[in-house]
């Protein structure tokens, strides 16, 4: 905590050191957050705890020149677990010089890049590290080294990527909850070639009411294989990084009050290969009958043909969502969903909420809950790993 | 959160009457005419601004009088054949900040609209046909701050009045857009230089819901007036609005590539 309050003040300063008179061009924002999650099912394995204490804090700072022209933009993100050592981790998000000039856009270091268009789950994004341990939706992600060049022209827009260094997807460790029943050894992480850099493209371009994107990717995978093996007796899973080649489609039609949407990528990694899709709607209706509420309800179909011996547990699920936002002057929000197997049954409840207090201040709840009648589905693994947690954040 | 702040709401208007289905008097008929003239003069007064931008403050209050603030950076491009361009960047709240949000507003279709999160680094293309739910909180709906587009209404004069000594004309307007809040607005506008001074909007059921008065006008090249303050008093919940702009500028050289997703990305 010393270390990242040292960041805090130091930074900061380093940055505004050499402020132009000409007006403010230090942009900084993040936030400090106390997030206690509380297990209510007795865990899975022996000694774990019900209730995990956990900090968090992400700070950007931003310094531009030539009226924006050029930026520098360095973003460390820690957090400090109570229970589950390898929860507690420090990353820098993002350490990136960005030129802009008429012809191209250029970033070079490290950064945070998103393909992709679904809700329930996010196929085509590859091209950042997911940090898991942060959150099982797997939506935050660890900062990737890269150099990435975008060209904007009148047959849409490309970016072009290299991607010199692969991260280790982040497991919780021992003590952590929502993990494999045998937990996941990073440090016996196996890279097919993990020297190779990875290289990726994506064309995207808007067509009136169509938002499309045609992505590729090859490099090490961001999602590893888990093979089991035994190390001193004791069993663990190995994380194999397999080199693969990824084509990915993403399309958004919005008409009206409808979002109608569509993920779907080719992944190879030799010998085989697999197609997963996701496709779906988002319906948002404004100022409910006069009573000034927000409501948008969202239906996802969750498609891998590998079906049941797919290591993900979305291979032919549904998501249901809702969205509530009562547009009050604190901005609270609700988001409800579950995502339920086809055939098993197996389900997934989420529900997250947020509310501000004041400029600075927000509290938020997060409870999910897994549920499966079927020892071999991957939710089995999660059954008694629902919980709620509740967040209190500063936010600057 | 989506928006459309493209013309400082009060630009206002310019709309070719509809051809009339059945047959009207020549006193409605002429008032009509009339309407849309003022609308399209008071367009067409406001055309040729270029490219511009603000700051946007905005203050909520309850009706226990307690505030809370938004700032936002907005910048517009005036699009000559279709509805302007703007890009919106969040400075508060904290919780908002580097959310930024790009329109491309029309002059008879659906605006489009792309909302960038910081967090996840995601831009998102957004359902903008239904305007009518409240921006951020306020009393203004989307509707409100969207660029006022002449097309956007349908227009009858009702009469001339003095507001606050100002000489006025009054028209109602009538939105032609299918998920509009309103059934219709009424619209003083000055004579003398063809501002909008006040709006009294009519909900669904046809009963007054809110009042706009708008003021602190200031000229810009000369010629393009845009007000410092708009106040928006809701009649049925006791709320209110105050924005205030500062920081116009006029002409800082926006091109068409700083109004595109990548440039929403990098938005500040």
């Amino acid at each position: 905590m010393r270390v990242w309050l040292g960041l805090v003040y130091v930074l900061p300063a380093a940055l505004a050191a050499a402020q132009p008179a000409d007006g403010p061009f230090l942009h900084s924002r993040g936030y400090v957050a106390a997030e206690p999650r509380l297990f209510p099912e007795a865990p899975g394995v022996a000694g774990q705890d019900r209730l995990h204490g956990s900090l968090a804090a992400e700070l950007e700072l931003r310094r531009e020149w030539g009226g924006g022209k050029r930026s520098l933009v360095v973003a460390p993100f820690v957090r400090l677990d109570g229970t589950d050592a390898a929860r507690s981790h420090f990353d820098v998000r993002e350490a990136a010089f960005r030129l802009v000039t008429d012809d191209f856009e250029l970033l070079a270091g490290v950064s945070k890049v998103f393909w992709g268009v679904t809700e329930s789950q996010h196929l085509v994004d590859i091209v950042n590290q997911t940090d898991l341990v942060e959150n099982p939706d797997g939506e935050d992600k660890l900062g990737q080294p890269m150099v990435k060049l975008t060209l904007a022209r009148a047959w849409g827009t490309l970016d072009l990527f290299v991607l010199p260094l692969s991260r280790k997807r982040t497991y919780p460790g021992d003590d952590g909850r929502l993990r494999t029943s045998v937990a996941v050894d990073s440090d016996a992480a196996v890279f097919e070639n993990r020297r190779r850099p990875s290289v990726a493209a994506r064309w995207s371009r808007t067509l009136g009411l169509v938002d499309i994107g045609l992505s590729h990717f090859y490099g090490t995978s961001r999602e590893p294989r888990l093979a089991a093996d035994t190390r001193e007796g004791r069993a663990r899973l190995v994380p194999y990084y397999d080199l693969v080649h990824q084509t990915g489609l993403d399309a958004q039609l919005t008409v009206g009050r409808w979002l109608w949407k569509l993920e779907a990528i080719r992944r190879t990694a030799q010998p085989s290969s697999y197609f997963a899709a996701t496709g779906g709607f988002e319906y948002s209706l404004a100022n409910v009958g006069g009573l000034g509420f927000d409501l948008g309800v969202l239906a996802e179909y969750l498609y891998d043909d590998r079906g049941r011996g797919a290591p993900t547990p979305w291979q032919d699920d549904i998501f249901a969502g809702m969205r509530v936002a009562p547009n009050d002057a604190q901005g609270t929000e609700l988001l409800a969903g579950v995502i339920v197997d086809r055939r098993t049954r197996a389900a997934a409840w989420s529900l997250e909420a947020s509310r501000r207090i004041g400029g600075h201040w927000k509290v938020g709840l997060e409870a999910r809950a897994f549920r499966s009648a079927r020892a071999d589905d991957p939710l089995a693994q999660l059954r008694r790993d629902g919980y709620v947690q509740t967040e209190v954040s500063f936010r600057f | 959160m989506r928006t459309r702040w493209s013309l400082l709401l009060l630009s206002l208007l310019l709309t070719p009457p509809p051809p009339d289905a059945g047959a009207q008097t020549p006193d409605v008929s002429a008032a009509k005419d009339r309407g849309a003239a003022i609308a399209r003069e008071a367009d067409a007064r406001d055309s040729g601004w270029g490219n511009a931008e603000a700051r946007l403050r905005m203050v909520l209050k309850n009706r226990h009088g307690q505030e809370s603030l938004r700032t936002l950076d907005v910048r517009f491009l005036e699009m000559a054949q279709d509805g302007d361009k703007s890009l919106g960047y969040f400075h508060e709240p904290a919780d908002v900040k580097g959310t930024a949000l790009l329109t491309y507003s029309h002059k008879t279709e659906s605006d489009d609209q792309w909302l960038y999160l910081p967090a996840l680094k995601r831009v998102k293309r957004i359902a903008s046909a239904d305007k009518s739910g409240a921006f951020m909180g306020s009393e203004f709906a989307y509707e409100d701050l969207s660029s006022q587009e002449v097309e956007k209404y349908t227009y009858t004069h009702v009469k001339d009045e003095a507001l606050d000594g100002e000489d006025c004309f009054v028209i109602e307007r009538v939105p032609t857009a299918k998920y509009s809040g309103y059934t219709r607005q009424v619209v003083w506008i000055d004579k003398s230089a063809y501002r909008t001074r006040k709006v009294d909007y009519y909900d669904r059921k046809g009963s007054l819901l809110k009042t706009l008065t708008a003021g602190g006008y200031t000229v810009h090249l000369e010629r393009y007036w845009r007000a410092g303050w708009m106040l928006m008093l809701n009649y049925q919940n006791g709320k209110s609005t105050r924005l205030e702009w500062s920081g116009f500028r006029f002409r800082t050289g926006f091109k068409d590539t700083d109004f595109t997703q990548e440039a929403l990305k990098r938005a500040s």
